[in-house]
């Protein structure tokens, strides 16, 4: 279907179910219920699930099927945030000029960029795309304050032109006049579910690059990025320039993390430069790494993983801590308090950092590798033969 | 003229610090092939080192002294720090006002401790590893290091005053027969900067004159061939890693009274520095001083308001922007040696 094979469309297939039903699958619990908390079947964090879903899979594109890991692509986000806004400044509300340019404009800066760092590779590689990073940062919060308005951040007010503003319009974020945060709560029992349009647009649009992403892996264009990732030299050798290869995976790389950007701002029409900060590409590092970078899956699940667990973990705090262990005699409690109180609340970092250190020593291949591992114990040593190798992570040096 | 030296001056400081950690950095890149970015949070942890040792030396117990009242009438408490009970109010309020200085005896045990056991514990097995999976986890590594260190001293910077001695500043200017307070420089920056030169000399000197730095550089070249020796590299990286480690520690306990520590200056300082190793050369460690030097003074000339009036914003980006056209003009960077990090 659709020009794939049959097990990659099954792949799409079950994304896609997961993605549609996902307001009914992150709610499993009663709205009053104790387990509520578990719940994350709320349109903004379901939006940031599939935003830095598309994040992932384009950083994945160039990571892991090239090995070059930049430690830059947030300023990409950034720039597309960026653009989304002045266009909703400029035009309107409706979405659709702020994605397209989001991703126009990301895409050409990501063509400046990747044009230079590209010239070197491996930790060179890294460090450059780190310094353009930065140095957008910094940019955007001293000279370049018209454009990015600074530390308040670039927001639409009353007095911007809007030329193609409609009082018939909403006056927040839309798609031809379907607002983005309009959401029908559907009450069935004790059960209660969101439906959310912007999460829908945003689905959709995370199943179409979704798509065009494992096109790109089965494509002849995906096996000339992993041979630049097995072996440049003999590439080299070959009499085969890998160069506009790399570039090409760059920019398009570059596009999805503008396009996330853009949808963030359609979502929420705020820019701020903190999304172009190299915390914030390592975070995308992490999600890609902790899925399975190289994997088509892999990112998808990483971004989710992280999401979730940043929120539930950074939820819980005493008083909750305290509810769970309370059939505990007191001295048992508080010392279990005392245990767990620095992983979550505010420390939620520090589960996340020990989390991705173990899967960097323990499981380089991400959660796909670890569900194939647990996968073939259960069928027995047989399958062992058959394990994919797209789980080595050997990047380009 | 007089601009020129002060904000030569001004860049001293940075430079040193800059300079410290790349060398740090670069002894550990050129021992071991590792890229460690939790280099960062070692110069944090030594700045932690400081806040610590000043905490534990200002600790007080409280008496009551019957003869004063507060404004509320209460008997008055007194606060005595036990080390001024121990040692008699002068020498034991001293003790405390020196205690940035005295950290450095607390720090150096600490530093290579920490850096051994990181060394032993984690990076030991990933010498085999790619580059990129050695910044992943160095970079975990840091996160947790991090945010341990906040759950301890919270989010906030913690003033951490150099002794009064150091306090006020030096009149720079008189000495060279400007006028009067036109060049003043603060002591304690005086003070870093020498340190620094203190330390990169004993570093170099260490690795040139001993024994032991000897068979280090010989590793360094060629780390096959030292091992068929029947030489015990690996134990000698090792005490490396923990030299590197302590001289980033060194940096920071020095840095505290510059900046107040807080949990995330050794990531602030760990984007900067890893730029200067690559201008300076990976596995350069005289790149590394130079390039951390040269980086440091170019900062403070281009945050100069002549200059920042012509170009806005250089003062942020000059770092990057050098390490870039270095990177395309001279790609091995200032002082690289061939064939590093280039297969």
């Amino acid at each position: 279907m659709l020009g794939l094979e049959k097990k990659d469309t099954s792949l799409l297939i079950i994304v896609a179910i997961l993605t549609m039903c996902a307001p009914f699958i992150l709610n499993p619990f009663p709205a009053d219920s104790a387990m509520a908390q578990f719940n994350a079947g709320y349109p903004d964090l379901m939006q940031r699930f599939v935003i830095f879903g598309i994040f992932a899979i384009g950083f994945n594109i160039l990571f892991g099927l090239t090995g070059y890991l930049s430690f830059g692509h947030a300023a990409f986000l950034g720039i597309g945030s960026y653009s989304a806004v002045w266009m909703f400044k400029l035009l309107g509300y409706n979405i659709l000029p702020g994605i397209f340019l989001s991703v126009i404009t990301s895409g050409l800066f990501a063509l400046l960029i990747g044009y230079i760092s590209l010239r070197r590779s491996g930790i060179y590689f890294s460090i450059l795309t780190l310094a353009f990073a930065q140095m957008s940062f910094a940019l955007a919060y001293s000279v370049l304050t018209p454009l990015t308005n600074g530390e308040t951040g670039l927001q639409v007010y009353n007095s911007d032109p809007q030329y193609f503003h409609s009082d018939a319009m909403p006056n927040i974020p839309h798609l031809f006049g379907q607002e983005m945060q309009s959401t029908y709560t559907l009450d069935a029992g004790a059960w209660s579910f969101d439906f959310n349009t912007g999460y829908y647009l945003c689905a959709l649009i995370m199943l179409g690059m979704f798509y065009i992403a494992i096109r790109i892996f089965r494509s002849p264009f995906g096996l000339m990025l992993k041979a630049i990732k097995t072996n440049q030299t003999r590439l080299n050798y070959t009499g085969l320039n890998p160069r506009p290869y790399t570039l090409a995976a760059f920019v398009i790389s570059g596009m999805y993390a503008g396009l996330a950007g853009g949808l963030m701002a359609s979502m929420d029409p705020l820019a701020g430069a903190e999304r172009m900060q190299w915390t914030a590409s390592g975070e995308v590092v992490l999600m890609t790494i902790l899925g399975g970078a190289g994997t088509l899956i892999g990112p998808v699940l990483g971004a989710g993983f992280i999401k979730y667990f940043e929120n539930i973990f950074s939820k819980i705090n005493d008083t909750v801590l305290h509810q769970w262990f309370a059939f505990l005699p007191d001295g048992i409690e508080d010392f279990l308090i005392a245990i767990v109180h620095p992983f979550v609340g505010k420390g939620w970092h520090l589960t996340l950092g020990l989390m991705f250190m173990a899967i960097v020593i323990f499981l380089p291949g991400g959660l796909v590798e670890g569900g194939q591992k647990i996968a073939s114990k259960f069928r027995g040593k047989k399958a062992k033969d058959d394990a994919p190798a797209a789980s080595d992570t050997t990047p380009a040096e | 003229m007089d601009v020129i030296i002060l904000q030569l001056l001004n860049g001293l400081d940075k430079g040193s610090a800059y300079a410290l950690i790349a060398l740090g950095l670069t002894l550990i890149f050129g021992t071991l092939g590792v890229v460690n970015f939790a280099h960062g949070a070692l110069f944090m942890l030594g700045a932690f080192c400081a806040v610590t040792l000043q905490k534990i030396l200002s600790l007080s117990f409280e008496t009551i002294d019957p003869t004063k009242t507060d404004f509320l009438g209460n008997p008055a408490k007194i606060k005595t720090p036990y080390i001024e009970s121990w040692f008699g109010p002068e020498l034991g309020s001293s003790i405390i006002d020196w205690s940035v200085p005295l950290a450095i005896l607390f720090a150096i045990p600490i530093m290579i401790g920490v850096g051994y056991i990181m060394e032993r514990g984690l990076i030991k097995h990933f010498y085999k590893r790619p580059h990129a999976d050695q910044i992943l986890v160095t970079f975990g590594l840091a996160i947790v290091i991090q945010e341990v260190i906040k759950q301890f001293y919270g989010a906030n910077p913690i003033p951490t005053p150099a002794p009064d001695a150091f306090k006020g500043s030096f009149d720079f200017g008189s000495l060279l027969g400007f006028d009067p307070n036109v060049v003043i420089y603060p002591y304690w920056r005086l003070v870093y900067f020498f340190f620094a030169a203190l330390i990169i000399a004993a570093v170099f000197g260490f690795l040139q004159f001993t024994t032991f730095g000897m068979v280090v550089r010989a590793g360094m070249a060629d780390r096959e061939t030292v091992g068929l020796l029947g030489i015990n590299i690996d134990r000698r990286f090792t005490i490396m890693f923990g030299i590197a480690a302590a001289v980033a520690g060194l940096a920071g306990v020095m840095y505290a009274p510059i900046n107040s520590p807080n949990y995330h200056m050794g990531m602030d300082f760990l984007v900067l520095s890893f730029v200067v190793v690559v201008v300076g050369g990976m596995g350069s460690l005289p790149g590394a001083v130079l390039a951390g030097f040269l980086l440091g003074i170019l900062e403070s000339f281009s945050s100069m308001n002549e200059i920042k009036q012509i170009l806005p914003g250089i003062d942020q980006i000059i770092i990057y922007l050098v390490a870039i056209i270095i990177l395309l003009v001279r790609p091995r960077g200032l002082m690289g040696r061939k064939g590093v990090m280039e297969d």
